[in-house]
């Protein structure tokens, strides 16, 4: 089996007297697609924060290609080779889809002196553009970002999450707000990427039926721990799941 | 540019000083507009790195050191300056920034007034020299103004290479959302240094000119209400927009002048003018113009997507 493209091990987060995560381990091998689903409050985000060096763990480590992460900045990371999209909407509304796109890539391209003499697009118009096409955004390609619906402004921020050829990409929830059509669009790009790039996921999700039919390994985490983890179709049949969804 | 090339012509000799230090705090507001117009880092110390520009490039050139090294050596104090002066916002935002900077004018201020032995205290520095280049020399106000509109449109079409590259855009990234820009690989702390010493710098080269132009400097010229001034050419011109500090320099500028003729009235004329764009319009004279533009152009066809619908 191949070095996990994300390890993490024994993470563990408190705020005040609440353990969001309490020693959460886990790889993700290169090329699969994971799954973290879990009741609100499960330390889904709280984890997803403490992998993407937006909170400090308490302890515990995070591995991205054998490279420790702990304590990196985001900006590192995205240079690593991991990609992400926000819960929120999380676009720059007063510039084009199409500057959001390269200013996704731009920071990838030459150092900081040849990003101020070079071209002003980094020479990436060509790349955003096939990835603009890729996210059927083209007829949005020159609109102000802010002005896109809900789920528009999601697939610009999932394109963006792209558009430096990350290894590992961490979505959260993809699919909230996002209507039926336009998610399974979203669903068959996120696979072809992993199927023509090997790129790895990372979801969170609360959409059963997209995490289940996308993911082919779930982890359920409840109150800050991982009580279940298998193939969806096991997960979906496990009682501690169900009675933690249920509040059982 | 034909326009501003004729502009002194045949006039006197205050009209070309006022539109030399028209030109001269343009190339302060563009500066600024890069720190708060494009980057989002509010700046009340725009004035202060005037002032720095301003008394290097005086007590250099008394010294004998020429324009052409004293004020890229203002400059470049004030591009250092600027860099520490952005160590603050990478700790607070918003009005806690606002208030450091703030405090960072008043101290420029008492610095300058206080320190008689370098600044020569409230009575300041007197017999300015203008600068000579060979054949063109600059004592006379209208070659000062060819030389000040050369130095502006140089700075300008600077600044405009910047707000044009990908650095340009990594500014409005760092304004719009920081935590996206970092996750995309925006090294945010560079460039929030980067947005406060490049527009620092365009101070000190603003104050580099006010030396030789006003051949006299004190304290209270860099006070913190001309950075208030700074900052109003910004807004009232457009902030975040290439041409709107220009704009509102010539506004905050030339129009009291132009309303000299109301005599006691023109201050509360042109606040109330100030007021009025404001409230109807924040985004600034050029927003207005943007504004009239949609109205006058043809109705754009409906939205691409909602004819296509959501496709998938």
């Amino acid at each position: 089996m191949s070095a996990p493209v994300l390890s993490v091990r024994d993470i563990a987060k408190t705020f005040g007297a609440i353990r969001a995560v309490d020693g959460v381990s886990l790889d993700v091998s290169a090329g699969e697609i994971l799954g973290l689903i879990g009741p609100n409050g499960s330390g889904k985000s709280t984890l997803f924060n403490c992998i993407l060096g937006q909170l400090t763990p308490d302890r515990g480590t995070v591995e991205v290609n054998g490279k420790s992460v702990s304590g990196r900045r985001a900006c590192d990371l995205s240079k690593l080779g991991v990609g992400r999209t926000f819960q929120q909407l999380s676009v720059f509304p007063q510039m084009s889809v199409l500057d959001n796109i390269i200013l996704a890539g731009q920071e990838h391209r030459g150092g900081l002196l040849s990003r101020l003499i070079g071209p002003s697009d980094a020479g990436l118009t060509g790349e955003a553009d096939r990835l603009i096409e890729f996210f059927r955004l083209t007829h949005l390609r020159d609109e102000m970002a802010g002005s896109l619906s809900f789920g528009q402004q999601k697939l610009v921020d999932a394109a963006m999450a792209f558009m430096a050829g990350p290894s590992l990409v961490l979505l959260d929830e993809p699919a909230g707000g996002v209507n039926p059509t336009m998610l399974l669009g979203l669903k068959e790009r996120l696979m072809t990427f992993n199927r023509e790039h090997g790129t790895t996921f990372v979801v969170i999700e609360h959409n059963m039926e997209f995490v289940m039919s996308l993911c082919s390994r779930i982890v359920v985490l409840a109150e800050g721990r991982i009580i279940a983890e298998g193939p969806p179709e096991d997960v979906r049949a496990n009682q501690t799941v169900i009675d933690a969804y249920l509040g059982g | 540019m034909a326009a501003l090339i004729v502009a002194p012509l045949g006039r006197t000799d205050y009209v070309i000083y006022v539109l030399s230090s028209w030109l001269i705090f343009s190339i302060a507001a563009i500066g600024l507009n890069l720190t708060l117009g494009y980057a989002g880092q509010i700046s009340l110390a725009q004035a202060s790195f005037m002032g720095i520009g301003a008394y290097t490039t005086a007590l250099m050139t008394l010294a004998g050191v020429p324009w052409l090294i004293a004020a890229p050596a203002g400059v470049a104090l004030c591009f250092v300056v600027g860099l520490m002066l952005g160590f603050p916002a990478l700790l607070v935002q918003g009005h806690f920034l606002a208030f450091v900077t703030l405090a960072f004018n008043t101290l420029f201020f008492l610095v300058a007034r206080n320190e008689d032995w370098l600044t020569g205290g409230s009575y300041g520095l007197s017999n300015l020299p203008r600068p000579a280049f060979w054949a063109f020399d600059t004592a006379r106000n209208l070659p000062f103004y060819y030389f000040t509109l050369i130095v502006f449109l140089a700075s300008a079409a600077l600044m405009w290479g910047v707000v044009r590259s990908p650095w340009g855009r990594a500014f409005r990234g760092l304004r719009e959302n920081p935590i996206r820009a970092e996750s995309l690989g925006v090294d945010t702390r560079r460039i929030t240094l980067l947005a406060f010493a490049i527009g620092s710098a365009y101070g000190g080269l603003a104050g580099a000119l006010i030396s030789p132009l006003v051949q006299y400097i004190e304290p209270s010229s860099f006070a913190f209400s001309q950075s208030l001034r700074v900052l109003l050419m910004v807004v009232v011109g457009g902030s975040g927009l290439f041409f709107g500090p220009i704009l509102g320099a010539a506004v905050v500028i030339l129009l009291p002048e132009f309303l000299r003729f109301t005599e006691g009235y023109y201050l509360m004329i042109y606040a109330a003018a100030v007021i009025a764009l404001m409230v109807y319009c924040p985004t600034g004279l050029i927003g207005v113009g943007r504004r009239l533009g949609d109205q006058l152009r043809p109705k754009r066809e409906a939205r691409a997507d909602l004819k296509l619908g959501a496709r998938s």
